[in-house]
């Protein structure tokens, strides 16, 4: 047995399964749920590339599965980063059905995550472009299914993520020609210039990321928040990889510069257009660009020294960026049934009729501005406190970004509760939904006052896997 | 047979096409054009690679053209010529040509960068990248992205096959190739089952 087969067959043949058992999407949900949550379970304790014994049978659990020539390999490194995504899966999966999704979030949903498992495992790592590209193509019927219009963000998502495809392949064969000769410093560049260009595209930076504000205004906002979660977050995943593996890049005097000015502009630009959105969609999208902004600032900081806390607080950074966006999406998800749009002037007073939810949305935006006692700030604060060191003017401009998506939250709650003194307040939301959304501002207050009972456990993963020495 | 005479024609071919995919507005012409774009692509491909893997550059272009060209029967027709046709017609092929005069300065320096790839191939290569990314940037509908992509995908592929002979990068372009065709297929359905359904309500 191999761990590939764990990770990217099981889920990929369970997904075909789930197709045949599209009618009854309660059970799917439920079936996709506890096999995503099973996964990443048997990620955090199963040891890979060692012997244990099944009943009578000993069984070698090898971390190596080879395929037309290439290898698809997840070993000790790749655990941290199964957890993470095979959780955010599950935790996606549950709440699916009281989100309204569409029959096909489930199964798609599986079928992109096993694409982009094996985009992590692929060697050489650069034809984890061609891999991403696959559940780029796979995830459309998520965003656009059967009964929804085609809008203009769906087909620019298709274009600028595959247009970034071919820019990592080619330096994916620039690499190659850079470990045959000792040091060519024009070849590094060069490869440099292709590899952050397709990374750009693909990782939506400015200016490649019109298409995810236009995707969280056009799609169902919990299938765009799914896509907004695990797309980028496994990318930034394979980008961490690339910049261990290849610690040339890493040596490059700009290149920590580089992806810190990339992030901070993210960062603010982000914060600053939320700010100012008129619809909640739209400003879903820009909180998941803020969010990859500062994945492109710890990115910088982590270049400089990989033996650190800081790959503890990269994998730490993505569970309250998805308990987050999940958690807005859901509200939002759950408002646009009760109202006409997302836009604020039509849900004026909605928040009367749906307090819970209300309550939900505005937490979850609080959150992702990093609002102290709340899931993001423990993550965000040894953030600020290495980057003060480095740059004390760039730390500054992420305040103002995060501030501006603050702004954008206390013009929502503003908007909700906002109405005549006629309209009487009460809850209309189903006893599922309130479970669901109570359940998600629990994990975000609890996450947020008392980091210290989960977040030692996610920052000592790298650690526990043996990624970097103690 | 030696393919590399065959070059040069190729390159007027895959102009001709990628010109016919910009200017065209009826789906027939613009799949046609597609499906004869792959016959340059395999010829360019087979400079580089043994026939027998070049082929599946053929067959995988082709299999596309007819998944989009089926899509496109199903649906009702809406294109019309519009007002300010022939002009925007123009406008597309002097665009084009400016865009064939910059390839073909910069085409030579690129050599430089990579020498495995041939002159000729490099030459269609560029024109089909850059008609590609052309057509990306004038059209909107989703044919023409589609077209658009793959036409970038497929001038990027023929530079690839000089530097790559792996099967399986081989075989997951393929797929990647008819995925987009297929992604394209849905979403140009999609809107017919919405008028369907309220047909039906």
């Amino acid at each position: 047995m191999t761990a590939p087969l764990v990770w990217i067959l099981i889920p990929a043949i369970l997904s075909v399964v789930m197709f045949g058992l599209i009618r009854w999407q309660i059970l799917v949900t439920i079936l996709g749920t506890i096999c995503a949550f099973v996964l990443a379970i048997t990620a955090w304790l199963l040891p890979v590339k060692e012997q244990f014994l099944l009943g009578p049978l000993t069984i070698n659990f090898s971390d190596t599965w080879s395929v037309l020539g290439r290898r698809f390999v997840l070993g000790a490194a790749d655990r941290p980063s199964l957890v993470i995504l095979y959780l955010a899966t599950a935790f996606f999966f549950g709440a699916a059905y009281i989100a309204h999704t569409n029959r096909f979030f489930v199964p798609v949903g599986l079928a992109m995550v096993s694409l982009l498992t094996a985009a992590l495992a692929v060697e050489p790592f650069l034809y984890a472009a061609l891999l991403i590209e696959m559940a780029v193509l796979v995830s459309v019927p998520l965003l656009t299914p059967p009964d929804s219009q085609v809008g203009k963000g769906i087909l620019r998502y298709i274009t600028l993520l595959s247009l970034g495809m071919p820019f990592i392949l080619l330096a994916g064969w620039m690499l190659s020609g850079i470990e045959t000769e000792v040091m060519n410093e024009p070849l590094l560049l060069r490869a440099s210039l292709l590899i952050g260009l397709g990374f750009s595209l693909q990782l939506a930076i400015f200016p490649f990321h019109s298409w995810i504000p236009m995707l969280g205004k056009e799609s169902h906002p919990y299938a765009a928040a799914f896509i907004f979660t695990m797309i980028p977050g496994a990318i930034t995943l394979i980008v961490l990889g690339f910049l261990e593996q290849l610690p040339l890049f890493s040596a490059i005097p700009d290149v920590q510069l580089v992806l810190r000015v990339m992030g901070v502009t993210m960062v603010v630009f982000a914060g600053l257009w939320a700010a100012f959105q008129n619809n909640l969609g739209s400003m879903l999208g820009y909180a998941a660009i803020l969010e990859i902004g500062f994945s492109l600032i710890l990115l910088s900081l982590l270049a400089e020294n990989f033996v650190s806390e800081g790959l503890g607080v990269f994998y730490a950074m993505l569970f309250p960026r998805g308990l987050g966006l999940g958690l807005w999406a859901l509200a939002l998800a759950l408002l646009r049934t009760r109202t006409e749009s997302l836009d604020l002037q039509d849900i004026e007073g909605a928040g009367r009729i749906l307090p819970v939810t209300t309550g939900a949305l505005v937490l979850a935006q609080f959150s992702l501005a990093g609002l102290p006692l709340l899931a993001s700030f423990p993550i965000r604060l040894p953030i600020w406190g290495d980057l003060s060191q480095v740059s004390p003017a760039i730390t500054i401009w992420t305040l103002v970004g995060c501030l501006g998506l603050l702004f954008g939250g206390m013009r929502t709650l503003a908007m909700l509760v906002i109405g005549s003194e006629e309209q009487v307040w009460k809850v209309s939301e189903t006893r599922g939904e309130i479970l669901f959304l109570v359940a998600g501002m629990m994990l975000i207050f609890i996450w947020g006052v008392f980091p210290q009972w989960i977040l030692p456990s996610i920052v000592d993963l790298p650690f526990k896997f043996a990624l970097v020495g103690p | 047979m030696n393919l590399e005479l065959l070059a040069l024609p190729m390159i007027l071919l895959v102009s001709l096409t990628g010109v016919g995919l910009l200017i065209s507005i009826d789906w027939r012409v613009s799949i046609g054009a597609l499906a004869l774009q792959y016959i340059g692509v395999f010829v360019f491909v087979a400079i580089s690679w043994p026939i027998e893997m070049a082929i599946v550059k053929l067959v995988a272009g082709w299999m596309a053209s007819v998944v989009l060209a089926l899509a496109n029967a199903g649906i009702s027709e809406r294109q019309s010529e519009g007002h300010g046709f022939i002009s925007k017609r123009l406008f597309r092929l002097l665009a084009a040509g400016l865009v064939g005069l910059v390839i073909a300065s910069a085409a030579p320096r690129i050599a430089v960068y990579i020498p495995a790839v041939a002159a000729e191939q490099l030459l269609g290569a560029g024109i089909l990248i850059g008609l590609g990314l052309l057509h990306l940037g004038l059209t909107s509908g989703i044919l023409h992205v589609i077209l658009g992509l793959l036409t970038v995908l497929a001038g990027f592929e023929i530079i690839y096959a000089a530097v790559e002979s792996s099967v399986l990068v081989a075989g997951l372009l393929a797929v990647v190739n008819l995925g987009l065709a297929l992604v394209g297929a849905y979403l140009m359905v999609i809107p017919e089952l919405v008028v369907a359904e309220e047909e039906l309500e």
